[in-house]
């Protein structure tokens, strides 16, 4: 193979396929599935909110494992770490570049009902983009590396600003510190998986203060706002269900 | 995934400073990018020349999205030219070409600089 053909190849594996759509395969009978079907890949650098770099980090000290089993595990079993109030609807093969997971997660007292796409993958990391009307637009990225003291580390870390105002306000009131206990609750779990008791740590650098205004009407696609209203109509749904015809 | 290193040459081109990549753009590329962006922050434009990218992965985008982050903070435009097919698809899946505009041409990023 030549150095051309070996690098086609690679981009190739690692990268999602052009999509101009999200679309969601088989799901789960228990999962509200709302908000990704038909949505775009909300904008890489769009959004509304101040830009956050945050970078969630467990040391697997004592672990004899390396940053490749990391994440090929960590591929795997992906929703088996999350918290059990908060539900991810994978594939049931490992991550993979273009897959697409539904996600059922509480935010507020409300199932939201979102979604994500595998952007890439490869042995050492994935990456993960939103559909537009999720809590944020940007990436985040599951790795794993080697640190100088020669110990194996996992780590989440998201470029990420809130789509509308509404995911803005929800941050500063409580936003931050929901998402922060998920991610922490996810490396925690993943380091138990290895048999390392351990505490990630947490840090959040400003990537941009500005707020852009110019998204604001993002809010039309709110996807918490879109699943609190289809929680509210569920008496009503299931009062018309023996009213409704079939066929 | 073994990650290669970034060169980068920065170059004046009329009111734009063209910044020439040569090789990866990975999450560790972050003090090589930043720095020629520095020596090309008094121009009013920057212009991305990746005819010489050899590979980028998701890191690489993250490095993309905080270099227009600056830009704009400077009131700066980002263009690009040189994208393999592959790359320029990337850019329409993330909908980075609708920050960053992609031309095919240094000829033409530098016109609409």
């Amino acid at each position: 193979m030549s150095d051309a053909e070996a690098r086609k190849s690679r981009d190739e594996a690692y990268w999602a396929k052009p999509m101009d759509q999200f679309h969601v395969g088989e799901v789960p009978a228990e999962a509200v599935n709302l908000n990704v079907e038909g949505r775009r890949v909300a904008a890489m650098a769009g959004g509304f909110g101040r830009m956050f770099q945050v970078t969630y980090k467990i040391r697997l000290d004592g672990a004899d494992v390396t940053p490749q089993d990391v994440v090929r595990v960590w591929k795997e079993r992906f929703a088996s770490f999350w918290p059990r109030k908060n539900k991810f609807f994978g594939s049931t093969q490992p991550i993979a570049p273009g897959d697409v997971a539904l996600l059922n997660v509480k935010t507020g007292g409300v199932k939201t009902s979102t979604g994500i796409l595998v952007l890439y993958a490869d042995d050492e990391s994935f990456s993960f983009m939103t559909p537009e009307g999720h809590m944020f637009n940007g990436m985040i990225t599951f790795s794993a590396f080697t640190d100088q003291g020669g110990v194996t580390n996992a780590q989440v870390q998201g470029l990420i600003r809130a789509q509308d105002p509404m995911y803005e306000v929800g941050m500063m009131l409580g936003g931050k510190g929901a998402e922060d206990r998920m991610w922490l609750h996810v490396l925690k779990q993943l380091a138990a998986y290895f048999g390392v008791e351990a505490r990630a740590t947490v840090q959040r650098v400003v990537v941009d203060r500005k707020r852009q205004w110019e998204h604001w009407r993002n809010i039309k696609k709110n996807a918490a706002m879109r699943s609190g209203l289809h929680m509210a109509g569920a008496p009503i749904r299931a009062l018309r269900k023996p009213f409704t015809r079939h066929g | 995934m073994t990650q290669g290193t970034l060169n980068l040459d920065v170059r004046q081109a009329g009111n734009a400073s063209i910044l020439d990549v040569q090789g990866d753009i990975t999450a560790a590329s972050e003090q090589t990018l930043m720095d020629a962006y520095t020596q090309a922050s008094g121009a009013k434009s920057i212009i991305l020349n990746f005819s010489g990218l050899e590979y980028m992965n998701s890191g690489g985008i993250g490095l993309l999205v905080t270099l227009l982050v600056r830009a704009n903070r400077q009131k700066q435009k980002l263009l690009a030219f040189g994208l393999t097919e592959h790359y320029k698809q990337i850019f329409e899946l993330t909908r980075l070409d609708e920050a960053i505009t992609i031309h095919d041409s240094e000829q033409d990023a530098v016109a609409s600089a």
